[in-house]
């Protein structure tokens, strides 16, 4: 593919399975207080 | 659903559902932007016109790409279809687990900064501070609704929390000497002005906290302007250098500098710069939560302003970085690989389930931002959760539950928003606040482009 480049990310559709442990960080309690981004939060289940 | 937007130099297409990046160029932009509405010949015909100057773009060229664009389509990588509605319904409702606290350890504080959200630590109410009996149960009720959740988190909150120092050392003391036989691994964190720190304070927290949040919103001038004290001196020379200090013995543990901006620093990168020069790396900076007729408050006319001030941000950060001098910025630290699951991309922020707030008084609320709305409040730490009728209007928040996100891209990024954000703006939990949405958009954009020129180095 010359003319895109992929880049690597986590496969959504395949964490329906593997996700929703629960164990992550709650989103508001690292630093933002007033806003909602979960995007930057670390998956922690270890068998994902 | 593809969001395809140019930045920094960059074409980028995000696919939404995959959760997929594409960095692209200009000829495939075109082809990924028409391909849905346009048949082959129409897009052929399109870029060869548009492209006619270049002699690399041959119809034989056109006809790869778009075989390509039909491979990533086939592979889920693009235009993937939204199958997660009932996900995030089905996974709210069948979880009663709380797994985080907010504790408001002191409504009070020693500053007097006038665009507090909490109107200077009182939250519209009696100033007060947590007694140790409060806390333990606030720490039993959580352990007691935690299911088998291993990590649950505590923040330590205000007010100013250090105003009531010995209680918050009491209670982690607790807290530790339980978390085994429970099987469970508490993480606290502590949201400080920084006023009453020294080093005894410092090193316990260095020891126990596995994150802090200092309150520095930049340059002087911007931070002496709110962070006073109620003499009116400003705080800013005062903590900086213990701010200094934490961090310097901090040993690589998590930290975040947090400053607010408002309509007076619309050019809040330069508080950003300002903090790095300080020699501090974990950044963040939030808008203003206030009223809008408030002088302070944000504004349409801020917006364009704004966007030019987060694209800012990123390209500097890139070039630090390359210099060997970078900083992180907590908007800008997307995890694309090992980020997190669809679940938590769909459910929220979990306020009000699996979040909740704690006032000195062990009363309990959905978030730290609806403390002292009798409307919300839950019940409390003894009882447990008896406004159900509240608590089940935060389970149903969710990525699909205002009909404003069907169609945004981000809305996997930022789970529908913040329900307080919503309320101040709206009145109501399931409304929107646009202006919100607006910057978290442009912030999400900049965060994927630094993914993006990582991965051209």
């Amino acid at each position: 593919m010359s003319r895109i480049k992929t880049i690597e990310t986590r496969d959504m559709n395949k964490s329906v399975k593997t996700g929703g442990c629960g164990e992550c960080q709650t989103s508001c309690q690292s630093a933002c207080k007033t806003s909602c981004g979960v995007a930057n939060q670390k998956c922690e289940n270890a068998n994902k | 659903m593809v969001h395809c937007y140019k930045l920094n130099g960059y074409n980028i297409v995000l696919d939404t559902c995959s959760g997929s990046v594409h960095s692209v160029d200009e000829v495939a932009y075109d082809i990924i932007e028409m391909y849905k509405t346009h048949s082959a010949e129409e897009i052929t015909e399109f870029v060869l016109d548009k492209y006619k100057d270049q002699p690399d773009v041959t119809a034989d060229e056109v006809k790869e790409c778009l075989n390509d664009v039909a491979e990533l389509e086939k592979q889920g990588k693009l235009y993937s279809e939204d199958v997660y509605e009932n996900l995030a319904i089905d996974f709210k409702n069948n979880s009663n687990v709380v797994k985080a606290m907010c504790l408001h350890v002191a409504h009070t504080c020693n500053l007097n900064c006038s665009y507090c959200f909490a109107s200077q630590g009182k939250y519209q109410g009696d100033r007060a501070l947590m007694s140790f009996e409060v806390g333990k149960q606030a720490f039993d009720f959580l352990i007691a609704n935690s299911g088998t959740r291993k990590n649950l988190e505590v923040d330590f909150f205000g007010g100013e929390p250090l105003m009531n120092w010995e209680v918050v050392k009491q209670l982690v003391e607790y807290a530790r000497s339980v978390e085994k036989q429970h099987n469970k691994n508490f993480r606290f964190t502590l949201t400080t002005n920084g006023v009453l720190l020294d080093d005894e304070i410092i090193d316990y927290l260095n020891k126990e906290m596995c994150n802090v949040v200092l309150s520095l919103d930049g340059r002087q001038s911007i931070h002496d302007h709110f962070r006073k004290y109620y003499n009116g001196k400003g705080s800013y020379e005062d903590i900086v250098p213990k701010f200094q200090r934490l961090v310097e013995k901090r040993g690589g543990k998590d930290y975040y500098m947090r400053g607010t901006f408002t309509h007076n620093n619309v050019d809040f990168t330069e508080d950003i710069f300002h903090m790095a020069d300080l020699g501090f790396k974990e950044l963040s900076m939030e808008p203003v939560v206030c009223a809008p007729g408030d002088p302070y408050a944000l504004t349409e006319a801020d917006l364009p302003k704004l966007f030019e001030q987060y694209e800012k941000l990123a390209v500097e950060m890139i070039k630090r970085k390359k210099a060997g001098n970078g900083f992180t910025f907590y908007h800008y630290m997307i995890d694309l690989t090992e980020g997190p699951c669809i679940y938590k991309r769909i459910t929220g922020c979990g306020s009000g389930t699996e979040y909740m707030a704690v006032t000195p008084w062990g009363e309990l609320y959905p978030c730290h931002q609806f403390v002292g709305d009798p409307k919300y409040s839950l019940g409390d730490v003894w009882k447990g959760v008896t406004n159900k009728a509240a608590q089940d209007e935060f389970r149903s928040c969710n990525a699909y539950a205002r009909p404003e996100c069907k169609d945004c891209w981000a809305k996997l990024y930022c789970s529908g928003g913040c329900a307080a954000n919503s309320y101040h703006a709206t009145g109501k939990i399931s409304g929107v606040y646009e202006y919100g949405c607006e910057l978290f958009k442009k912030r999400m954009e900049c965060a994927v482009m630094i993914k993006v020129a990582e991965a051209d180095q």
